[in-house]
């Protein structure tokens, strides 16, 4: 019993694997794709950033503001990117891919981890934008290694929670016209009842009972703390671990039972 | 209906009459609504797994990643099947020998022609030596020259390793040349089963040929079946391949 359960464990883990490092791969034939999304954090904190940085109206305690949306920001390229990974699902399912994988035997649930990892690597090109536009802006950055190291797992983490939601949608919606919709009307909703680019103190108290619920909150805060010099977690980073976690997990599994869908 | 092992089985019927639908049952791609199959010995509906593990499949629609070489295809099949990491290699090279790919193994599949990208599928979906191979319109979308190279390396599959092929396809002449037996599905229900020889018996005296069997037992009308869906995927295969 336990032997076989170890067995499959180790299994499992190695296709995972196996499904991320094709993923990969892909990547390394294309690079374009890189540089076209660093664009859009550097728009959000050149412009936005810079703007309401001199207009001084948002209250952010002792952190100056650019250094309180640095990470805010970061959080949200991650979610960008991530949330329409799920695009890529369809496309294959168009083709004749993920019917072809579905007849492996490979257990659904490492397919689904699997291209969720590779979009949480992908989206580290982001932290790299993001740490160099900090430090051209004067951000004061927490260097020490294991602060790096958290922001490390932490954005591949919140690319996979959010890229095997993407997932999930895609897996409902199936087509890319519908995607495409959904995923527009998800994103800004997910962006703004965030703490990424204001504290959540100062919203009225609809907005901060949905925040609370919002993984992106949890995703920012763990941020925050890494990557800062001297700054605080409201929540903690157990806490913020534990909700980032536990919702990739449920949606692995939602994900892995609702992937079979796109074989048919 | 029963495929017998190391035969060449054709299923054919009009659009819409259920062949995509039957492959995917018996692949595990779809559960079916009532009733029951088995391959290799396996029930697709309590050991899929098992299923999983001694068949191959190759859809109609085009399933290599053209962002990964011929080599990367094959090479992520060859983890994903638990071939052992020491016949890794060895295998890779000998499949891609199988279909003459051996000196397009590093270009970039996105790069193949038509032909080439159907032969690197059957080399994709053997790689593990599965004793059933189901193939959905496998030559849908070729030219004669590409879908004679196809059906070369089917008909050697058989007699190297006696692999059972079960396929779909709308080429009467593809199943007249091929296969061992055949079966007609219309609406979803199978109107006939047999050699070519009995099926053209079955339609009494006189000389018949397939074309007249395929009319007797498909009931072809003009507008049978075939959802939007089936048509516009099997027209991007086409575009795709061709």
């Amino acid at each position: 019993m336990t032997t076989a359960f170890i067995h499959s464990l180790i299994s499992f883990v190695g296709k995972t694997f196996v499904i991320t490092e094709f993923e990969l791969r892909k990547l390394r034939h294309d690079f374009t794709e890189l540089i076209t999304r660093a664009l859009q954090p550097a728009l959000w904190l050149l412009i936005f950033g810079q703007v309401f940085a001199r207009s001084g109206m948002m209250h952010t305690g002792n952190v100056p503001y650019l250094d309180f949306i640095a990470p805010g920001i970061l959080a949200q390229s991650v979610l960008f990117v991530a949330i329409f990974y799920g695009i890529n699902v369809i496309w294959e399912r168009d083709l004749g891919i993920v019917q072809k994988f579905l007849v492996s035997p490979t257990p659904r649930a490492a397919l689904v981890l699997g291209k969720g990892f590779s979009a949480g690597i992908r989206t580290l090109s982001q932290a790299i934008v993001v740490y160099g536009l900090s430090l051209l802006l004067g951000v004061r950055l927490n260097w020490s290694p294991l602060a790096l190291l958290n922001v490390f797992v932490v954005v591949v983490l919140a690319a996979t929670l959010f890229s095997t939601f993407s997932l999930v949608i895609a897996c409902i919606v199936k087509t890319r016209e519908r995607f495409m919709g959904v995923g527009q009307v998800l994103t800004m909703p997910l962006f703004f009842a965030s703490n990424a680019i204001y504290p959540t103190t100062i919203m009225p108290t609809w907005l901060k009972v949905i925040s609370h619920l919002n993984p992106l909150t949890y995703v920012v805060d763990a941020l925050r703390t890494s990557m800062l010099a001297g700054s605080a977690s409201s929540f903690g980073l157990g806490l913020d671990y534990a909700v980032i976690l536990a919702t990739t997990i449920v949606l692995v599994f939602i994900g892995a039972r609702l992937y079979p869908q796109l074989g048919v | 209906m029963t495929a017998n092992a190391g035969e060449v089985f054709g299923l054919l019927g009009s659009n819409g009459a259920g062949k995509s639908t039957t492959i995917k049952m018996l692949t595990t791609l779809l559960p079916p609504t009532s009733g029951e199959a088995r391959v290799g010995g396996f029930s697709i509906t309590r050991q899929p797994v098992e299923v999983r593990r001694a068949i191959g499949y190759v859809p109609q629609a085009v399933s290599v990643d053209g962002s990964l070489t011929g080599y990367e295809n094959l090479l992520i099949f060859a983890k994903l099947y638990d071939i052992p990491h020491g016949e890794q290699e060895a295998r890779i090279r000998e499949q891609l020998e199988f279909v003459g790919l051996t000196a397009e193994a590093g270009r970039m599949v996105g790069q193949y022609s038509g032909g080439m990208v159907r032969r690197l599928e059957i080399a994709q979906a053997t790689l593990h030596r599965p004793r059933v191979l189901f193939l959905d319109e496998p030559t849908v979308g070729l030219d004669p020259i590409a879908r004679d190279a196809v059906w070369k390396h089917l008909v050697d599959l058989r007699t190297n390793y006696g692999t059972t092929l079960f396929l779909t396809t709308h080429y009467l002449e593809d199943a007249e040349s091929h296969c061992d037996r055949i079966a007609i599905m219309h609406m979803g229900k199978l109107a006939a089963l047999g050699t070519l020889k009995e099926l053209e018996a079955s339609l009494g005296a006189g000389s018949h040929t397939l074309d007249e069997v395929f009319v007797h037992y498909a009931g072809i009308t003009i507008d049978s079946g075939g959802s939007f869906r089936d048509v516009s995927a099997e027209r991007t295969t086409e575009q795709r391949l061709g």
